[in-house]
């Protein structure tokens, strides 16, 4: 038995009050030495802000992708439109957003390791964002092995079809009994 | 290293269109912190008295406190100080928001402005990248609208935005700065801004700001944001909800209203309205707050959530905070729709919600007296609130009438003679003022209200309670966790303070106590003021998180420089000293530093007098108010004494300035 621990940070964007504690304290936290500066720029996640338009929406950095996405749809929230773009928790390419601005290497959020919870949850007091916990028990062999017999018989099926397979499965069987 | 701070200041001169990125003396950081303490100097060293407000040689300074851009919970002011056209004294209006640690970001502290420029511009600056650029299409822009436009030209959706509107354009005396949910009101700043040409200033920064020690900074960080949260869960019992937290006065929040519509007066500061706050009245108000508001909305790096998103059937949404809700609409005699209404209106114009609203009811009542006739108001509405737009639109145009009513009610009233001056009984050093006319004298009151160098009546008070607890018991609860007291006797002075009899107002706090009290509260704010923390985490709610015991260690991890709470003391007195010097060399004396005449109904004028005697000598000033040679080098501001004694304003041998020259000091402030 094996425990996988699944870290999540639930975003409420109804309490969010735009006042970005969570990128300032970010930016502290992942400074060299640590809290030894402060830089939204470098920040992990970072407060989408348009309060004419009662926009608040922080989003933390995702994975990094190497291409930019086939995906630019256009979202109209209160009659202003955005590009998917602005919400998007990746890297890439063809955006500025969590890349350190001078190196323009990607970051990733990484929950603040070592702390008890992100230091954004910590930070933001209005509760806009709150720390997710959960603990899986995975059983290893049970959970796994089958996924490899199953990706090994799709990838059989695909190259001989699936009667093929069937009729060799059952050919096995009867030689075995 | 510079810790804090960045060490450059950008100044700009816009006559001749140069820029230059100047490097900081970091002594001076020592001697005057930052923010106003450093805004204070250079208006000392480069603005004599002869310049006035609208001269190419005011200076503008948009200056950001110490401790912007550091972690440290609401600290994100922007303090901007220049002279005021309306008092002719230094003004140091302040604004919260997000554009103060932005400038951080780029890479300045301060950006000051000089000379005039020829066409309207506004300023771009991006990290190192600086440039002027031509602002004509946003010629009559609100100032809201011309942020969103700069924003969406520059395709800079995270750049900040300070602007101004038409009022500051037309050089109106009671223009604001705004930036976005916060504003620059008070002083007339936005007049000087108007005057220099500059329509707003965006900036967008991506550099880093550093701090001394940064596990200490942290840990006192975290120990604000503890606080903060141990409060929000211990209100203050006994006193009314808007003193019992922590905040600028949450306005936007509470719907009970009583107290303001109750106590202050309506109209041009004219009539309290008792028993005005009906459960009507309360139901259509709150009704008319819950539909307009949108969101409750905070600063850079701040939980409070002071300010709010307003959005009015049918027009653009804007941004409040505070006690602009109920200005217009008591002015106007009016509910609070109307009111929520026209400030959307006269936040895009960018005016001051305390003058204006007081200045057009002002004029109606001049109209209504027979001051001023028909013919001062053609083509105006015949129904109340048409009158207040239609007076919107006059002064901020500067038509007809509103050119004079542009000066506020001091200027306006000389000018119409007539008897207008009579009506203009609400300022203090020339400057509209609260519509507060209360009973009793209260000391501490009269004395901040008549030598506060910011010349406003609001967010000048703070750590000791406004009045005295009923019982005994209620007064002892509140001093046992009382930790933001400099000093044990102040927790005497306020369980000896009874709402009767003896030890009561106005004769307790005794005078001595009532100068301490005074210096006390004095002392915060202009701590805050150069650290750049919003007075509503420290200064003006009873028991807030910063205070002269943790100020010193912010100080010390943050600015790496070292501390302590009598260098700070020492530090806050020398650059308010400064402030009053400058007002001195402008000639400001006693005959100045006095409340509305009318601003308390039983008055006692030897007991003022000893009042003022007393603190003056309590501060080391004369008795004309003037800082005496002695307590200037003190200070280490030898330069301020020298500079009297030239021109005559403090004599050689003695401390006090003799009546000869008095005479000779306001004959040269009249020339």
């Amino acid at each position: 038995m094996k425990k996988r621990t699944i870290k999540n940070i639930k975003i409420d964007v109804d309490k969010c009050n735009g006042c970005r504690a969570c990128e300032v304290i970010c930016s502290a936290f992942h400074a060299v030495p640590k809290y030894s500066s402060n830089n939204p720029a470098r920040s992990r996640i970072r407060v989408i802000h348009d309060p004419l338009r009662d926009i608040y929406v922080p989003v933390y950095a995702g994975e990094y992708t190497v291409a930019e996405c086939a995906g630019r749809d256009k979202y109209v929230i209160d009659g202003k439109e955005y590009d998917e773009c602005a919400f998007c928790r990746a890297a890439c390419p063809s955006r500025e957003e969590f890349k350190e601005p001078d190196s323009g290497l990607p970051l990733k959020c990484d929950m603040c390791e070592g702390e008890e919870e992100p230091l954004c949850v910590k930070w933001c007091l209005v509760d806009a964002l709150t720390y997710e916990e959960r603990e899986e028990e995975v059983e290893v062999e049970e959970e796994e092995a089958p996924d490899e017999i199953e990706i090994g018989l799709e990838t059989l099926i695909n190259k001989h079809g699936l009667d093929k397979i069937l009729d060799t499965v059952e050919q096995l069987a009867k030689d075995k009994g | 290293m510079r810790y804090a701070e960045t060490g450059i200041n950008l100044e700009i001169d816009l006559s001749r269109g140069n820029i230059e990125k100047v490097a900081t003396d970091p002594k001076e950081t020592e001697l005057y912190l930052g923010g106003l303490g450093t805004n204070t100097k250079l208006l000392w060293d480069r603005v004599p008295p002869e310049v006035d407000a609208f001269s190419p040689d005011n200076l503008l300074i948009f200056g950001a406190g110490l401790l912007c851009g550091t972690p440290a919970t609401g600290c994100n002011r922007t303090i901007v100080s220049t002279i005021s056209p309306q008092t002719g004294l230094m003004a140091f209006s302040m604004m919260g928001g997000f554009w103060a640690p932005e400038l951080k970001y780029a890479g300045y502290d301060k950006i000051v402005l000089r000379g005039k420029s020829p066409d309207l511009v506004y300023l771009w600056i991006h990290n190192d990248k600086v440039e002027i650029r031509d602002a004509s299409h946003l010629r009559g822009k609100g100032a809201i609208e011309t942020a969103e436009i700069i924003k969406r030209e520059l395709n800079e959706p995270r750049a900040q935005v300070a602007a101004i509107g038409l009022a500051g354009e037309n050089r109106v005396y009671y223009a604001s700065i705004e930036q976005g949910r916060s504003s620059a009101s008070r002083g007339g700043i936005g007049a000087v801004m108007g005057d220099k040409g500059v329509k707003a200033i965006a900036v967008r920064g991506t550099k880093d700001i550093s701090v001394a020690r940064p596990e200490e900074f942290l840990a006192l960080c975290n120990e604000v944001l503890e606080y903060i949260k141990y409060r929000e869960e211990h209100p203050i019992p006994g006193v009314m909800p808007i003193l019992a937290g922590l905040g600028s006065p949450q306005e936007m929040k509470i719907h009970d209203e009583k107290w303001h519509t109750e106590n202050f007066m309506w109209g041009n500061s004219r009539t309290r309205r008792k028993g005005f706050w009906t459960e009507e009245i309360e139901k259509e108000w709150t009704e008319t707050m819950e539909k307009a508001r949108t969101r409750l909305i905070s600063c850079f790096n701040c939980p409070m959530k002071c300010g709010a998103t307003i959005s009015m059937p049918g027009l653009p949404t804007y941004m409040m905070k505070c006690f602009t809700k109920l200005t217009y609409t008591m002015a106007a005699y009016s509910d609070l729709d109307f009111g929520l209404r026209i400030a959307q209106k006269a936040t895009e114009y960018g005016l001051d919600g305390f003058s204006a609203p007081q200045v057009m009811a002002f004029a109606l009542e001049l109209l209504e007296n027979g001051i001023l006739s028909k013919d001062d108001f053609p083509g105006m509405p015949e129904d109340n609130e048409g009158r207040f737009f239609y007076l919107l639109d006059m002064i901020v145009h500067r038509k007809g009438i509103g050119d004079t009513l542009a000066k506020g009610t001091y200027w306006a009233a000389k000018e119409i003679g007539n008897g207008a001056e009579d009506y203009a009984h609400n300022t203090i050093k020339k400057h509209e003022q609260l519509p507060l006319k209360l009973s009793m004298l209260n000391p501490i009151y009269f004395l901040m209200y008549s030598t506060g160098e910011k010349i406003n009546i609001t967010q000048i008070e703070g750590q000791f309670p406004q009045a005295p607890f009923p019982s005994r018991e209620a007064r002892e609860e509140f001093v046992k966790d009382w930790i933001q007291v400099p000093d044990e006797k102040f927790k005497q002075y306020f369980l000896d303070w009874e709402p009767r009899g003896e030890n009561s107002i106005p004769y307790y706090p005794t005078v001595q106590m009532t100068c301490e009290i005074v210096d006390w509260q004095e002392r915060m704010h202009y701590i805050d003021d150069a650290l750049g923390q919003c007075a509503g985490l420290s200064s003006f709610p009873l028991k807030p998180p910063y205070h002269i015991h943790n100020y010193p260690k912010f100080i010390s991890a943050g600015a790496g420089i070292a501390m302590d709470e009598e260098k700070l003391t020492e530090a806050a007195k020398r650059y308010r000293t400064l402030v009053r010097a400058i007002n001195i060399r402008r000639g400001m004396r006693r005959k100045d530093e006095k409340p509305p005449e009318n601003h308390w109904k039983h008055r006692f004028p030897e007991l003022e007098k000893e009042l003022l005697d007393t603190y003056y000598k309590f501060k080391g000033w004369n008795e004309e108010g003037i800082p005496t040679k002695e307590t200037l080098e003190s200070l280490g501001l030898d330069y301020v004494a020298r500079e009297f004694l030239e021109r005559g304003i403090l004599s050689d041998d003695e401390t006090a300035a003799t009546d000869e020259n008095r005479e000779a000091v306001t004959e040269t402030a009249n020339q």
